[in-house]
């Protein structure tokens, strides 16, 4: 048996891989779920049901999924120009930090005007985050992924220096903890009585609206070309410097914008909990969709409704509410040997 | 060990209807084929007729689907590279397969040597080993880091470790693919001494003067078939180019044309290297309408600078570079493509295409900011696809239509795609660099008949090459590139291959005799 390379993958063949990879982590998985001595399909469906089984789940499912977007599309706009961003963690602190600054009262304006000179303002500060990496690489050729990754302790350090400084709630009973954003700089709900907010429909529109740019713009032409044979696009007259810099604002724009959301539609004020690893899932996310703008969504979906599922059936089972961390390990393990065997066909002799 | 019938050596290999079938290829169709002792056998093909895969089957890379081998009498058990050693023979791949990281000896003697040995007899293993290099003047530095030698060298150091394993037959794949001419002379005198000594050599080649110097027999492959084997002392070039592409085959014959006004002229350029001599030193040159100027040289001494500089990769430290009479003060690759410059690289697969998107996304990659393809920062897809079929038929590419993916293509049609690319805008100037590198004999006429149809058409071509051959057949003048400098430039009727080799061996003494008139002012 060997592994011939595909001319050309069909796309049923890769719509069909990630389906497939989901389904032998959930095979594998329930290894682990057995091992607990819980029933698995039992387990499994009570997992189902808390992600999507109800109005609240279905809810709940969405509002985890909308940073999960957002940093997947951030790594995904990333890594199709080969710029490794691994920072989107420490990217969407900074949009969060904008976001609680701008939004924290220094200005008095409308909703209509605050909110997205907020979304602004994160958006810009997460981005210039991984433009300093973006620079060090075009002109020094530093490794990205060393600086973004660690400039991830460094965003988190400076934001637990204002937490406990400069931006302390001088209200929140000595929490580090800042004070919250105004009123018109929170964003409204997208259904009454949830936790659902409008950062869903931006993050949708972002990702149709990335998906356009890459296929139909000279924008994301260059973008994709830049990405695939730098040399090429150099040698074509393409500006590969003022490309991988405009990729880098994106992405960490993106990533930033996350931060942002999560602010003013959901926690209202920052803390050091904001997030619980988005920038990392976005990876996680981005793979799974194979850098798609449009597959992220349905990837950050499927990983929000597995931490929101897995929370229900740990509360009903004796499963630890971990098994999420392994099911999204294991499914993006799958996903990589999926695209593998999505690009190669398998031949006897 | 040979039985000496008077004019008939003895055979020492023998393929058998050798087929082999990858997919909906037929990759080898039924061949057969001998060998004797001190013979060279030229096993000559286009690109993928078939040639490297029958020599990876009789050396086990592959299992053949039908035929036998024997060699030396007995027969050869497929799909065992170990066996293929045992039996004697030896292959020199085109791709070296030696650790850099170890010396010469160590790199002939690996493997041949019991691992439960607690020692090496490296003594023994020098001795052997400088005994074969003087024997067949294979000369080497048994200390000296792979990593450090030249190509040449590293040739010489293969060849050296087939013979180290007692081969007698001994398979070449493209030899000379990376020599220089010289290191090529050289090569084929260690041939004549390896048969010499009764070895029989098999070497596989696309190039016609590589067979009519090196072999004594000629076997023509041709899609999978054998097509044709012949003494090669009685055949002649435009047979064998015959057989090989399956229809005759005409030499570009440039029409004698009067060069018109300069397009490209530079002045004293020199970039610096930044470390030692620079790359380019005071180069002057001219290229004029209606005129192919050639470059010749042995490669690195500063066609590839010449070639980046007129791509607008990379700018003059000093000197003067002008296209159609007006100074080019910061060229860059898209305002050399606005002025009227077509570019042909070196190297298509890295520097010309991006091979994972489609052919009309490579068509449009020099030109998408024109409103032909874009509006406000919007492709037009439709547009640039129709675009992209009218090129497609004009320059024949071979694909299955403008949204295939282009590394999905053969070097051949890679190359028409870039000539479509740059050539269906009427430019003033060609840079074409090493056109023809790597392409088989359908693609080359092609390609060069493309370049001196633009010629005609008004273009200066500037075109640089390593293929002596190429550059006489096409070029009006020649400059011989050497450290950097240029020569004037030489009629192409006024010099011989001789005076080139001479002047790229850089002794420029003899301009005088080629020039005496410009040599004088120089």
């Amino acid at each position: 048996m060997r592994l011939e390379p595909r001319t050309d993958t069909p796309l049923a063949l890769r719509l069909l891989a990630p389906v497939g990879a989901v389904v032998a982590a959930l095979a594998l998985c329930a290894l682990l779920v057995a091992w607990t001595g819980a029933p698995v399909l039992r387990a499994y469906g009570l997992l189902f049901e808390g992600a999507v089984g109800s109005r609240f789940a279905l809810t709940e499912t969405l509002t985890r999924a909308t940073p999960l977007i957002l940093t997947g599309l951030a790594a995904a706009v990333a890594f199709r120009a080969k710029l490794w961003n691994i920072g989107a963690e420490g990217q969407l602190y900074m949009g969060a930090l904008a976001a609680v600054v701008v939004g924290g009262g220094m200005l008095d304006l409308p909703a209509w005007a605050l909110i997205p000179l907020v979304m602004i303002a994160g958006t810009a500060a997460g981005g210039v985050t991984l433009l300093g990496p973006a620079v060090l690489k075009v002109r020094f050729g530093v490794d990205e992924v060393v600086t973004t990754l660690l400039l991830n302790f460094v965003v988190l350090l400076l934001v637990s220096l204002l937490l406990e400084g400069a931006l302390k709630d001088p209200m929140g009973m000595g929490w580090p903890q800042s004070a919250p954003v105004v009123e018109a700089a929170e964003l409204p709900k997208l259904v009454a009585r949830t936790r659902l907010h409008a950062g869903l429909a931006i993050a949708l529109g972002l990702s149709v609206l990335l998906w356009l740019v890459d296929t139909r713009t000279i924008w994301g032409y260059e973008n994709r070309a830049v990405g695939a044979n730098p040399r090429a696009a150099a040698f074509a007259g393409m500006p590969v410097t003022r490309v991988m810099l405009r990729t880098a604002l994106l992405s960490g724009g993106l990533a930033g914008l996350a931060g942002a959301a999560e602010v003013c539609g959901l926690k209202g004020y920052l803390t050091l909990d904001l997030s619980p690893g988005f920038g990392y899932s976005g990876i996680v996310v981005a793979m799974l969709a194979q850098l798609h703008p449009i597959g992220v969504v349905g990837a950050a979906l499927f990983i929000a409704g597995i931490f929101v599922g897995a929370d229900a059936m740990s509360r009903a089972m004796p499963v630890p509410n971990y098994i999420a961390d392994v099911l999204v390990a294991t499914s993006l393990l799958c996903m990589l040997v999926a695209g593998l065997l999505a690009r190669y066909r398998l031949r006897r002799g | 060990m040979s039985s000496p019938v008077k004019g008939r050596p003895e055979v020492v290999l023998r393929l058998a209807g050798i087929s082999k079938r990858f997919g909906p290829l037929l990759a080898n169709d039924g061949i057969s084929l001998t060998l004797r002792a001190g013979e060279v056998l030229a096993l000559l093909g286009e690109n993928g007729a078939g040639k490297t895969t029958l020599m990876n089957i009789l050396f086990g890379h592959y299992v053949a689907d039908e035929g036998t081998i024997e060699a030396f009498g007995r027969p050869l058990p497929p799909g065992s590279p170990r066996a293929a050693l045992e039996a004697g023979i030896g292959m020199v791949h085109q791709h070296f397969t030696l650790a850099d990281n170890l010396s010469v000896l160590d790199n002939v003697a690996v493997g041949t040597e019991s691992l439960w040995r607690w020692r090496s007899d490296r003594g023994a293993a020098r001795r052997r080993l400088l005994d074969l290099s003087q024997r067949f003047g294979l000369e080497v530095r048994p200390d000296a880091l792979v990593g450090d030698l030249s190509v040449g060298e590293r040739q010489r150091v293969e060849i050296l470790k087939a013979l180290y394993r007692d081969a007698r037959i001994l398979i070449l794949d493209e030899p000379t693919a990376v020599l220089t001419p010289q290191e090529s002379a050289g090569l084929f005198e260690t041939l004549r001494r390896l048969t010499a000594d009764g070895l029989a050599v098999v070497f596989i080649s696309h190039k016609m003067n590589e067979v009519f110097a090196a072999s004594d027999t000629v076997a023509v492959l041709r899609a999978g078939k054998l097509v044709a084997t012949h003494a090669t002392a009685s055949t002649d070039r435009a047979k064998l180019a015959e057989l090989m592409v399956g229809r005759s085959v005409k030499p570009p014959a440039p029409a004698p044309l009067s060069p018109g006004e300069p397009v490209l002229e530079l002045a004293g350029i020199t970039v610096a290297s930044g470390h030692g001599r620079p790359l380019l030193d005071g180069a002057d040159l001219t290229v004029r309408r209606h005129q192919v100027v050639g470059i010749a040289g042995v490669s690195g001494n500063g066609q590839t600078a010449l070639a980046e500089l007129v791509s607008g990769l990379i700018r003059p430290d000093s000197g003067k570079l002008s296209l159609k009479g007006s100074v080019v003060e910061h060229g860059d690759p898209a305002d050399m493509v606005r002025r009227g410059v077509a570019r042909i690289p070196e190297d298509r697969h890295s520097a010309g295409l991006v091979g994972t998107m489609a052919v009309w996304e490579n068509l449009i990659a020099e030109r998408y900011h024109d409103s032909a393809f874009s509006r406000f920062g919007v492709l037009r897809r439709g547009a640039a696809k129709t675009y992209a079929r009218e090129v497609i038929e004009e320059f024949d590419v071979r694909c299955p239509g403008p949204d295939a993916r282009t590394q999905l293509l053969s070097g051949g049609n890679m190359q028409k795609l870039i000539l479509g690319r740059t050539l269906a805008h009427g430019p003033d100037l060609i840079l074409a660099s090493q056109p023809t590198r790597g392409l088989d004999i359908g693609a080359v006429s092609y390609v060069h008949s493309r370049l001196l149809d633009a010629r005609a058409a008004g273009a200066g071509v500037l075109l640089i090459s390593e293929d002596l051959d190429e550059i006489l057949a096409l070029a009006d003048c020649v400059t011989v590139a050497y450290h950097g400098r240029l020569t004037p430039l030489l009629p192409h009727d006024r010099v011989s291959v001789s005076q080139l080799g001479l002047l790229m061996a850089g002794h420029w003494d003899i301009l005088r005799d080629i020039l005496p008139e410009t040599v004088d002012a120089a």
